[in-house]
């Protein structure tokens, strides 16, 4: 962190000799994410139309001033907050939207103006949990509400008509928003207030088989119980990249409040049958594996390229540096080439660098997440803070190790960056939780403070 | 990657690591998630790069391609190909602006069926991506700048190819023209010919153009100048005078040779057949064989040249070279390099598993016409930036020397008494002096076949000393005509063509 240590000595008020906030380092960073965002709007117009496109003032306006009221209520109610959080979301945010506003340059109907107004209803969501919530240990009272509320929320586009083969979307007139988006923050509050409460019994009782310690039924019960709902719903709706968060969640956040290695190995026995029993009856999901294993069978047997492919064609094409906002092909992906497959627009336009850095933003908010957690001291708030960061670092690994043809592809937002407004809005509200945390972590005794 | 510094011992229960342990662990499972990440996009971004580019089903090179006007080819300094937008993914095609006069030359560059010939050969300077033509090659990279597509300067005289096609006309053939001196090609026609610019695009015209071609028995898409052999026939007897010149089998054009009549060859009780009876004596001169065609005389002087000497001179001239590349490359004409006497009798005088392209006897006359300096056959003179400035000329080259101007000055003479005398009369020029041999090749199950009509000649102002400024070679295939032979039908096309470059 040399960069952030030598632009808080520049930025220092003169006063402060006591510990420092951070708050002029974030204000610094913001407004660098926003130039960061506005510098593409204007290379996007100057790639395609040889000139800086008329609403870049527009939208650099926008974002700005979205990112300056974030800072300002950071600034008033999370002062000791983590001073990276909200320029990484802000920046995130800035390239997605970029992006976006790049793709809505081909063929098809304009999503730019819709992310950006999903954008500031999350900024504002940023806003209001900071201002309502202000001690996140409340969250723990309302753990069971909240199970039982994302539990509704994913049976309810069962009702409603499947997209692209999963049925995970309510559509309500020309609005419509994915509900698991909603409940994997639901259900990460409930795991880490159950496993907080729950922790000792889950990593002392039991009987040991071979050379773990498994824990007794009666404890273990509930949470697998409510897990094996989500589970069983979401493989309903053949949403397997949403079940496999969730999944990875739960034995993320299991191991970290237990530290039983045999947690880990129960999840990847469970995943390993999940996933065979699912590949198996699941056409859908057997195709994906298929095309996994052979990306380019496709071609080979003259049907032309698949989805995975044009995606490996993107990224290949993009190499080291990239051909530059607006001068890449990822149109020829065909569908969901601003949600599902947006990386590989950054992968062909912005190269290998690009992609780096975007990960690497990525890497800095879960470690800053989970340096959170860790730093916190009630049990509750250290397992949500490392849950919230395992829920972004495993969403990034399951969506973009799809793209990339690392692992099967599941049909998942890449966090702030691709379109869709449920994904943006969600991600504002965690981002909200660790800044409300850090803001706690990081506060100085009260002594100094004085 | 460390997360943070650890906050205290902070144990879990019974001994266990607390959760600042097993959080820190996570986080760095966490980590490698990403890392792993970042180790895929470097597989598919560095190391599988060039293989995913250059898929067959990844349009973007196509599109790349096609993103901007693409070069030219010029014909005497104008321009005959162009490129008009088509308002498609594919934003400029390819349009020919006399396309089967130059289909010979150019090939074709189509959005679908890919680039052949000089199209094909050049690509990356006629696209722009070769790094020949850009200026400050790491300024370029940095702003992505894509170069305007080079043009490609032929060596092709149009006067010449326009009289190659229309002396073709409706007749199946081709014919190849070259500048001795400097092995420049100057004509090269193949009839029936096509037009590239019929199947330029992507669209079901452009496709059923190209069905329509593949399909035509005729073949207008096979290139017969440069991609198709014929038997040579007695067009081949020059190369086994200039053999048995060389080797000092034959050493007075004038006098008799020990040919015997008839001549029974070696190991077989078959006599070698003449077409004309004026041949049917002994002790022909080799003059006297040449002018009348002598099968049986020319078929014993290349027995006696001997196989070595003569797949040596053959190979002088192209034969046996599987990489000829003008640098379009030829088909590889052949001439046997294992053969008992009868076989090489035979193949002396252009009959047997002989076989050759109208661009490799073309050398043959080229090597007479340029004291047996055979020069690399070129079809490019210099390629160019878009702005005209020079990025690489080609210079002549020595292909092999053949013999010594000793015997180029015989073989000359032959030549001139073929036409001035033999079978070749029909290529005379008045004002100037031509040399030629004509040929008249069976092919077919039981020479069934029509046969090949051949001719080979070279030609210079009257009374000049200068290298002959042109070389030709006409075959003509598969005629309607009821008298088929080099003389009648092949003859008069070389000499138009000859004209036109003498004319200029």
């Amino acid at each position: 962190m040399v960069a952030t240590d030598s632009a808080t000595r520049a930025a220092r008020a003169p006063r402060a000799r006591r510990a420092r906030t951070g708050r002029w380092t974030e204000l610094v960073l913001v407004l660098a994410a926003v130039g960061i965002a506005v510098f593409g709007y204007v290379e996007v117009g100057v790639n395609i139309d040889g000139q800086a496109p008329p609403d870049a003032a527009q939208y650099g306006a926008a974002l700005g001033v979205l990112a300056l009221l974030a800072h300002a209520a950071v600034r008033w109610r999370a002062t000791w907050a983590d001073p990276l959080l909200l320029p990484i979301a802000v920046l995130l945010n800035g390239i997605g939207l970029v992006v976006i506003y790049r793709l809505d340059r081909n063929p098809g109907s304009a999503a730019a103006p819709t992310q950006l107004l999903w954008s500031t209803l999350g900024v504002g969501l940023f806003i209001a949990v900071l201002l309502l919530l202000r001690d996140h240990r409340r969250l723990q009272r309302y753990a069971y509400v909240g199970a039982f509320v994302a539990l509704v929320l994913l049976v309810l586009p069962v009702f409603f008509p499947p997209v692209y083969g999963s049925r995970i979307w309510i559509t309500l007139g020309p609005l419509s928003f994915q509900p698991g988006e909603f409940a994997k923050v639901l259900l990460a509050i409930f795991f880490a207030a159950y496993l907080a409460a729950h922790r000792d019994a889950l990593a002392l009782t039991g009987r040991r088989v071979l050379w773990f310690q498994l824990p007794l039924g009666r404890v273990l019960g509930p949470v697998l119980l409510i897990w094996a709902a989500f589970v069983g719903v979401l493989v309903l709706e053949t949403d397997l990249g949403t079940s496999l968060l969730f999944f990875g969640l739960f034995v993320v956040m299991l191991y970290v409040a237990t530290a039983r290695t045999g947690w880990i190995v129960i999840g990847l026995l469970l995943s390993a049958l999940a996933a065979v029993g699912v590949g198996w009856l699941s056409p859908h999901v057997h195709s994906r594996v298929t095309e996994w294993l052979h990306p380019l069978a496709s071609i080979e047997a003259g049907q032309g390229a698949n989805q995975i492919a044009q995606s490996l064609f993107a990224f290949a094409w993009g190499g080291q540096l990239g051909t530059g906002l607006g001068l890449g092909h990822s149109a020829l992906i065909g569908f969901a080439t601003k949600s599902d497959f947006i990386l590989a627009t950054v992968g062909e336009e912005l190269g290998l660098t690009g992609l780096f850095a975007v990960l690497l933003l990525y890497a800095l908010l879960v470690a800053r997440g989970f340096r959170t957690g860790i730093a916190l001291r009630d049990p509750f708030g250290r397992l949500l803070a490392i849950g919230l960061a395992a829920l972004v670092a495993i969403q990034v690994f399951v969506v973009a190790g799809g793209v990339l043809d690392l692992i099967p592809l599941t049909g998942m937002t890449l966090p702030f960056i691709a379109q869709g407004g449920s994904s943006v809005v969600t991600n504002w509200i965690i981002v909200a939780l660790l800044v409300r945390m850090s803001d706690l972590a990081r506060r100085p005794a009260p002594e100094e403070d004085a | 990657m460390r997360l943070t510094r650890p906050e205290g011992t902070n144990g879990g229960p019974d001994g266990l690591p607390g959760i600042s342990t097993t959080g820190r662990r996570a986080g760095t499972f966490c980590m490698l998630l990403i890392v792993a990440l970042a180790l895929q996009a470097t597989r598919v971004q560095v190391f599988q790069k060039n293989e995913l580019d250059h898929n067959a089903a990844n349009q973007r090179a196509t599109i790349q391609r096609y993103s901007q006007p693409r070069g030219n080819l010029l014909v005497a300094g104008q321009p005959v190909t162009g490129s008009a937008p088509t308002g498609g993914r594919y934003a400029y095609k390819r349009t020919y602006a006399d396309g089967p006069l130059y289909a010979a030359v150019t090939g074709y560059s189509s959005q679908t069926y890919g680039n052949t010939q000089l199209e094909g050969v050049y690509d990356d300077v006629l696209s722009g991506t070769d790094p020949k033509l850009a200026g400050w090659a790491v300024w370029d990279a940095v702003t992505r700048q894509q170069q305007p597509g080079g043009d490609v300067v032929t060596t092709i005289d149009p006067a010449a190819q326009r009289a190659a096609v229309q002396g073709l006309g409706s007749q199946k053939g081709a014919v190849a023209a070259i500048e001795p001196a400097t092995g420049r090609i100057l004509a090269l026609a193949s009839t029936p010919s096509y037009d590239p610019g019929s199947f330029a695009g992507t669209s079901t015209a452009d496709q059923n153009a190209w069905k329509r071609l593949q399909d035509d028995p005729d073949q207008p898409m096979l290139n017969r100048a440069l991609r198709q052999i014929y038997p040579p026939g007695s067009t081949f007897k020059v190369v086994t005078a200039a053999a048995a010149l060389a080797s000092g089998v034959v050493t007075d054009i004038d006098a008799p040779t020990d040919a015997p009549y008839p001549y029974v060859m070696p190991g077989t009780t078959t006599p070698l057949t003449n077409d004309t009876s004026a041949c049917n004596q002994a002790g022909l001169s080799l003059d006297e064989a040449m002018t009348l065609s002598c099968n049986s005389v020319m078929g014993y002087l290349g027995v006696q040249t001997g196989l070595d000497r003569m797949t040596a001179m053959a190979r002088n001239f192209g034969f046996n070279d599987a990489r000829l590349d003008v640098p379009v490359r030829a088909a590889r004409s052949n001439f046997d390099t294992e053969m008992n006497k009868s076989q090489l009798a035979l193949s002396s005088i252009g009959q047997y598993d002989t076989a050759a392209t109208p661009l490799v006897m073309a050398m043959v006359a080229a090597g007479a016409a340029n004291d047996g300096q055979v020069m690399s056959p070129q079809l490019v003179d210099r390629l160019t930036k878009a702005d005209g400035s020079q990025v690489q000329l080609m210079h002549p080259s020595l292909y092999h020397q053949a013999f010594g101007a000793g015997v180029a000055q015989q073989l000359r003479q032959l030549m001139v008494d073929v036409v001035e005398n033999g079978t070749g009369r029909n290529a005379r020029i008045p004002g100037a002096e031509v040399g030629g041999k004509t040929g008249t090749a069976q092919h077919g199950v039981d020479n069934s076949g029509t046969p090949y009509a051949w001719f080979i000649a070279w030609a210079r102002p009257a009374g000049s000393t200068a290298t002959p400024p042109v070389a030709v070679a006409v075959v003509v295939a598969d005629s309607q005509a009821t008298d088929v032979t080099g003389g009648g039908l092949a003859a008069p096309i070389a000499r138009s063509v000859m004209q036109a470059v003498l004319n200029r």
